[in-house]
């Protein structure tokens, strides 16, 4: 019997629950290992080196390469783990996560302190609220319509 | 005995360490956050704890995906302030009560819940941040936290969490542990994480202003109605990351009202601010 996951529906939100976690346990234990000074040091020297000693996928590791954190997601990583790649960029959170939504730093800065992104049409995949896939990337990013 | 005389409840945002730690406090963005705070930092000082239970989650901190315990006490006699990649906060070590935390985990398991015990772990803002909101600026070498610390660490990363009715059945179970310990100890519990927010994908930024309170005047007045809450409600309305909420029901559930209907509790503290830099700042001071 599949398990119940009723958390598919939401937009733009990806949960990291068992499977993600199976799937993603090279990739976040590599991020893992970024805690550890030296170990930032060798990976900014050299990135595609260091990922090579993991056991992650090769699309992982492109992930990381592109700092594309969506993707990471998608291949199991976890937001707390990935945040260890930003830190060694020197990146903030509130960067981390606003890269994720297409939105210049700016953008995504000005919507925070307006009060944040609203729920109405982002609870469920279809509707019409910023969050949803027709409306990616959000901001000036986004490709004007027609 | 001991007893618990107030539940505390806290965002423990990392960027609210941030500003901390890089005298920013002043500055207007974190102004309004600070000043929500300052009647608790009095609080705290007219009313001392002896012993801090401090319910929090780890971010891939002390536990990566190699060990990832559902619930974790920490019976160690001291916790480093932990480097989470930006080096550690400058924070005074935290101090363990190992006597009052083992006779805890002794009683909450034979209570059935089935702890892990902790004696080595550093601890993340998850814990610190919460202590800095509520305790002040500290010097990490000449000062020291006001008391000792029992950190309890919930698993609120990896998906499925512990169901909030859990937490707050655990709550119960913590408040009889420690009505059961012989010393003559004042407890503070808190909670903490939370409120609406969350950290990923096209949907990062969303915050609920509404659910938020709405969820708060639930807990206050109905605590057990609050319990209920699934899952998918927190995800779907107060983003993938509110869910940390559930950990405020921990704290919740070892209240005196909820073991004894007839006994009064009072809100001595209740704040909200948006935002926090991805999230939406929640505050309770709860006494028995």
């Amino acid at each position: 019997m599949a398990l119940e996951k009723p958390y598919l529906d939401v937009p733009g939100t990806i949960i990291f629950d068992a499977e993600q976690s199976r799937k993603g346990y090279w990739l976040n234990q590599f991020c893992m290992s970024l805690m550890k000074a030296a170990n930032r040091e060798r990976f900014k020297a050299n990135e595609r080196a260091y990922l090579d000693e993991w056991a992650m996928t090769e699309e992982q590791k492109q992930a990381v390469l592109a700092r594309d954190l969506n993707w990471c997601m998608r291949t199991g990583g976890n937001i707390y783990f990935l945040a260890k790649i930003g830190a060694t960029d020197g990146k903030s959170f509130q960067q981390m996560a606003g890269s994720m939504t297409g939105m210049t730093e700016d953008e995504y800065r000005a919507m925070m302190l307006a009060g944040g992104r609203q729920i109405d049409g982002n609870r469920y995949v279809g509707e019409d609220g910023d969050a949803q896939a027709h409306r990616q990337p959000q901001g000036a990013n986004h490709p004007k319509a027609d | 005995m001991a007893r618990i005389t107030a539940s505390v409840y806290t965002s423990h945002v990392p960027a609210i360490g941030a500003a901390i730690d890089l005298g920013k406090t002043h500055e207007p963005y974190w102004q309004p956050v600070f000043k929500g705070y300052e009647y608790s930092r009095q609080w705290m000082t007219d009313n001392p704890p002896d012993v801090i239970f401090l319910v929090y989650n780890d971010h891939a901190t002390a536990f990566s995906l190699d060990l990832i315990p559902t619930f974790a006490i920490g019976t160690a006699a001291e916790y480093q302030p932990a480097d989470e990649g930006w080096g550690p906060r400058p924070v005074p070590v935290v101090k363990g009560h190992p006597e009052l935390a083992s006779h805890i985990a002794q009683s909450v398991i034979q209570q059935d819940f089935d702890l892990t015990i902790v004696n080595k772990m550093a601890v993340d803002h998850g814990l610190t941040v919460p202590l800095s909101l509520m305790c002040g600026e500290l010097d990490p070498k000449k000062d020291a936290w006001p008391c000792p610390v029992i950190p309890f660490a919930v698993n609120v990363v990896q998906y499925p969490v512990p169901s909030g009715q859990r937490c707050f059945a655990l709550g119960q179970a913590i408040r009889k542990a420690v009505e059961s310990y012989d010393d003559d100890l004042n407890v503070h519990i808190w909670g903490t994480g939370g409120m609406s927010h969350q950290l990923q994908g096209a949907r990062a930024g969303l915050i609920n202003r509404e659910w938020d309170n709405a969820w708060l005047d639930q807990m206050i007045a109905d605590p057990a109605a609050c319990a209920a809450t699934p899952h998918i409600d927190y995800v779907r309305e107060a983003g993938s990351e509110g869910i940390e909420l559930v950990m405020w029901l921990i704290a919740r559930g070892a209240m005196a009202d909820v073991a004894d209907k007839n006994h009064p509790i009072s809100v001595r503290r209740r704040f909200y601010h948006v935002p926090a830099s991805n999230t939406a700042v929640g505050h309770l001071i709860l006494e028995n």
